[in-house]
C-alpha cells in the first residue's frame, strides 16, 4: 500500500499475473454457471428443501446488496449534502454499484428454478403487495436502472469530442458526438431526481433486506431474528458503504499504482464510527429488550458467530477508528475498513444462512463446489469489468492524467 | 435546473413511486368462507398403515406401486418429511417404555393466514376461500421465499428438473373435493384417524372429544392457533412437542411481516417524505456557497 509513485506517465496495462490468476476464476465460475443452467439447481447445488436458501442468496445477493452500498452513502454526501472534498469518491462508488447491482440481479436469476419467467415480476396483474420479496424486486430493478443512468454522464464524458466510428460508419461522428452532448446536457439538467431516487430506493430494499427474513420467525436464531431487522440492514449498509469505498479505493490505488487517498478516505472514515456506534447500541438494546441477550454466551455455533460478527465486526472497527492514529495511517483505514465489511458479510450469512435451522430435521446444509465457483467467479468477472471500466473511462481521478 | 423543473420531476418519481406501490393484495386472511374445509387428524386412533400415503402418491404422482408395500415398517426407523413426489409421510414416534407409539401424518398444513402465499412476489400460492393454500405453478418464478416463510418447512421442490421445476405440496385434492369426494388420504384411512369437514364443525368434534374424554388426550387442539390456525388439527394423547410438531406462536409469521411493511410503505408516504426532505437537503446544502 505504501512506497507506490504519484502517478505513473504510462496507463497501466490490464493483463496483470494477478489478473490472469481473476481470469482463471472467473472461467470456473463460469463453466459452474453453465453446469447449473443446462443441469438445474438440483445437479449443481445442494440445496434441499429444509435449505432452500444458499450460499447464492446469502453471497451473491444479500452480501451483494449490502456491500454496493458505497454507491448511495456517497452520492448523498457529496452530491446532497455538498462535500465537495468527497467528489473524487463518488465515481469509483458509482462504478462499484453498478456493476454490483448487476451481479445481485444476475445471482437471483441464477437461483431461480424458473428464471425465464423472471419478468413475471414486471406484470402488474402479477403483483403481490404483501410480498417483501415483491418490494426488494422492484426496488432493485429500478435502481439498477437509475445506476446505469447515473453512469451516463461518464459515458459522455469519455466520448465527447472523441467519437471514432469504425469504417464506413465514420461519417456518423459528428452525428454521435452532438448527440451524446445534447443527452449530456440533459441529464445535467435532471441528474439531481436520480440521486435523489437513487438514495431512497437504496434505503427502501436495503431496509426490506431484512424485513426478508423476519417472516422466517422461528427458524432463524433470536440473536438475529427480530421485527428491527429492517432497521439494522439499513444502519449496516450506511456502514459499510464508507468501509467499502476505503476498501476499494486503496486497492485500486495499489492495483494501478497509484499514490493511496489515505486523506480523504480518513476524512470520510470519521462517519464510521458514529454509524457504528448507532448501530451497535441499537443492535444491544434489541437484544436486551427481546430477552435474547442470554443467547450471546449460550456456547453454541450462533453465539460464536454472533461474538465474530460483533466483536470483530463492530466493535473492533469503532474503537480503531476513533482514534486519529487509525485514520491517518493507509494501513490502519485499510484494516478498519476490513473488519467493518467482515462484520456485514458475516451478518447477512447468519441472518441468511449460518442462524436458519430447519423446524424439521434436514440434512445439514454445506455448498456444493460448483455453488462455490459460481460464487467466486461472480466476485471474479466484477473485478474483471471493474478494472475494464476503470481503466477506459473517467472513473478514478489519478488514472484521468495518466490518460489524457 | 430551475426550481420549477425540479418541482415538475420531483413530482412525477413520486408519481410513479406510488403508482409502483398499489399493488393487488393477494393471501390476505380476511375474506374466508365461513364454512372452508380442513382435516381433523386423531392420533390416539391412527394406526400408522401408511395407506394415506398411497392414496396421495396414486392420486398426485401414479403410478403407486402396490398397495401392500404400505406394510413395509423399515421407513419408521428415520424421520422422513414431505418430498415433491411424496406430499404427505407418517412417521413414527416410540411409545413411552411399552407404551403404544404414535405415528403422525405430515402435509402441508393448509395455513388460515399462510405465510408463503404472504411471501410470494407473484401470487403463485392462495389462500382459497374454501381453505385449501393452492400454488399456481404457470406464476411460479422459483425463489422459493415461500419454503423459508413456511413455519412448518413442508413444502417440496423439484430441484431435479432443470427447466420447469415446481413448489410441491398437498392441494387438499380439489379435484376430488370438487366432484364431492373426499381427500384421497381421507377416503382410504381404514380407522377413520382422518375427518374432513368444515373446519368449524372440526373444531367443535375435537373440543367434544377433549371433554368427552379428558383422559385419553392432552388438552390442545394442535393448529386451531398455531401460526395462526390451519385447516389441518391434531389430537393427541401425547405433548405435540415431543412428536416432531414445531412449537409455534398463535399468529402467521405473516402478520408480523406483513404490518412492517405496510406500515413502512403505508399510502408510499415514507419513501415520498424521504425524497422529499433528501431534496430538501440538496438544495438547503448547496444555497450558502451559491448566494455570495
Amino acid at each position: 500500500m505504501n512506497a507506490a509513485p504519484a502517478a505513473m506517465p504510462t496507463r497501466p496495462r490490464y493483463f496483470t499475473p494477478g489478473v490472469w490468476v481473476v481470469s482463471a476464476i472467473a472461467l470456473t465460475g463460469a463453466a459452474a454457471l453453465a453446469a447449473r443452467y443446462v443441469l438445474g439447481l438440483g445437479a449443481v447445488t445442494n440445496l434441499s428443501d429444509g435449505y432452500p436458501w444458499g450460499l447464492w442468496i446469502a453471497i451473491d445477493v444479500a452480501c451483494g446488496v449490502a456491500l454496493a452500498a458505497g454507491g448511495f452513502t456517497t452520492a448523498f454526501i457529496a452530491h446532497l449534502v455538498h462535500r465537495e472534498e468527497f467528489h473524487p469518491l463518488v465515481r469509483p462508488a458509482l462504478l462499484t454499484a453498478m456493476i454490483g447491482y448487476t451481479f445481485v440481479a444476475l445471482g437471483v436469476m441464477t437461483d431461480l428454478g424458473r428464471f425465464w419467467a423472471m419478468w413475471h415480476v414486471m406484470l402488474p396483474w402479477m403483483w403481490q403487495g404483501n410480498s417483501v420479496l415483491f418490494e426488494v424486486a422492484i426496488c432493485v430493478m429500478t435502481y439498477v436502472t437509475v445506476l446505469y443512468i447515473e453512469f451516463l454522464p461518464i459515458v459522455c464524458e469519455r466520448f465527447i469530442g472523441r467519437v471514432r466510428l469504425p469504417g464506413p460508419l465514420a461519417r456518423f461522428n459528428g452525428l454521435a458526438d452532438s448527440a451524446l452532448r445534447r443527452l449530456d446536457a440533459g441529464l445535467g439538467r435532471v441528474m439531481t431526481v436520480f440521486i435523489i431516487l437513487g438514495v431512497v430506493l437504496s434505503c427502501m430494499h436495503q431496509s426490506s433486506l431484512g424485513t426478508l427474513m423476519v417472516i422466517a420467525g422461528p427458524k432463524l436464531h433470536p440473536l438475529w431474528q427480530t421485527p428491527m431487522l429492517p432497521m439494522f440492514f439499513l444502519l449496516s449498509a450506511f456502514c459499510v458503504g464508507p468501509a467499502m469505498v476505503v476498501f476499494e479505493s486503496l486497492l485500486a490505488a495499489r492495483s494501478f499504482r497509484l499514490a493511496p487517498e489515505t486523506e480523504i478516505l480518513g476524512r470520510l472514515a470519521r462517519l464510521i464510527p458514529i454509524l457504528l456506534g448507532v448501530y451497535g447500541i441499537g443492535r444491544v438494546i434489541d437484544l436486551l429488550n427481546r430477552g435474547a441477550a442470554p443467547h450471546v454466551l449460550e456456547g453454541s455455533a450462533a453465539s460464536v458467530l454472533f461474538a465474530a460478527e460483533f466483536g470483530l465486526g463492530v466493535v473492533a472497527p469503532f474503537a480503531l477508528l476513533l482514534g486519529q492514529r487509525a485514520r491517518r495511517s493507509t494501513s490502519r483505514l485499510f484494516l478498519a475498513a476490513c473488519l467493518v465489511i467482515f462484520g456485514v458479510v458475516l451478518n447477512r450469512l447468519n441472518v441468511f444462512l449460518l442462524g436458519f435451522t430447519p423446524p424439521i430435521e434436514s440434512a445439514p446444509y454445506a455448498p456444493s463446489p460448483a455453488e462455490y465457483a459460481v460464487t467466486a467467479g461472480f466476485i471474479a468477472m466484477m473485478v474483471l469489468i471493474y478494472r475494464f471500466l476503470a481503466l477506459n473511462f473517467p472513473v478514478i481521478e489519478g488514472l484521468k492524467e495518466v490518460r489524457s | 435546473m430551475s426550481r420549477r423543473d425540479f418541482v415538475r420531476l420531483t413530482g412525477a418519481c413520486a408519481a410513479t413511486l406510488a403508482a409502483a406501490g398499489v399493488a393487488p393484495a393477494g393471501g390476505e386472511a380476511g375474506d374466508l368462507d365461513a364454512d372452508r374445509r380442513g382435516v381433523l387428524v386423531d392420533l390416539t386412533v391412527c394406526i400408522g398403515c401408511r395407506r394415506c400415503e398411497w392414496a396421495c402418491r396414486n392420486e398426485n404422482n401414479p403410478p403407486a406401486g402396490e398397495l401392500h408395500e404400505c406394510d413395509d415398517q423399515s421407513v419408521f426407523r428415520s424421520r422422513r418429511r414431505p418430498t415433491s413426489t411424496q406430499l404427505t409421510v407418517v412417521n413414527r414416534s416410540p411409545g413411552p417404555a411399552g407404551g403404544r407409539p404414535v405415528h403422525v401424518k405430515t402435509q402441508c398444513m393448509h395455513c388460515e393466514h399462510p405465510a408463503c402465499a404472504s411471501a410470494c412476489l407473484v401470487g403463485a400460492m392462495r389462500k382459497t376461500p374454501a381453505g385449501p393454500v393452492i400454488y399456481d405453478a404457470s406464476r411460479c418464478i422459483g425463489c422459493r421465499y415461500c419454503m423459508v416463510a413456511c413455519p412448518f418447512q413442508y413444502a417440496s421442490y423439484e430441484y431435479d428438473n432443470a427447466l420447469t421445476p415446481q413448489v410441491k405440496k398437498c392441494q387438499l385434492c380439489g379435484n376430488r373435493t370438487q366432484r364431492g369426494e373426499l381427500p384421497a388420504c381421507v377416503a382410504i384411512c381404514p380407522v377413520e384417524a382422518l375427518t374432513y369437514g368444515r373446519r368449524d364443525d372440526l373444531l367443535r368434534i375435537a373440543h367434544e372429544r377433549l371433554r368427552s374424554c379428558p383422559d385419553q388426550y392432552i388438552d390442545h387442539v394442535y393448529g386451531e392457533h398455531e401460526a395462526g390456525g390451519t385447516s389441518w388439527l391434531y389430537l393427541s394423547d401425547r405433548p405435540f412437542s415431543e412428536l416432531g410438531f414445531p412449537t409455534l406462536g398463535s399468529s402467521s409469521p405473516a402478520a408480523l411481516t406483513e404490518a412492517i411493511q405496510h406500515g413502512i410503505f403505508k399510502g408510499f408516504a415514507a419513501p415520498v417524505m424521504l425524497f422529499g426532505l433528501l431534496g430538501a437537503v440538496g438544495k438547503l446544502m448547496h444555497a450558502p456557497k451559491e448566494s455570495p
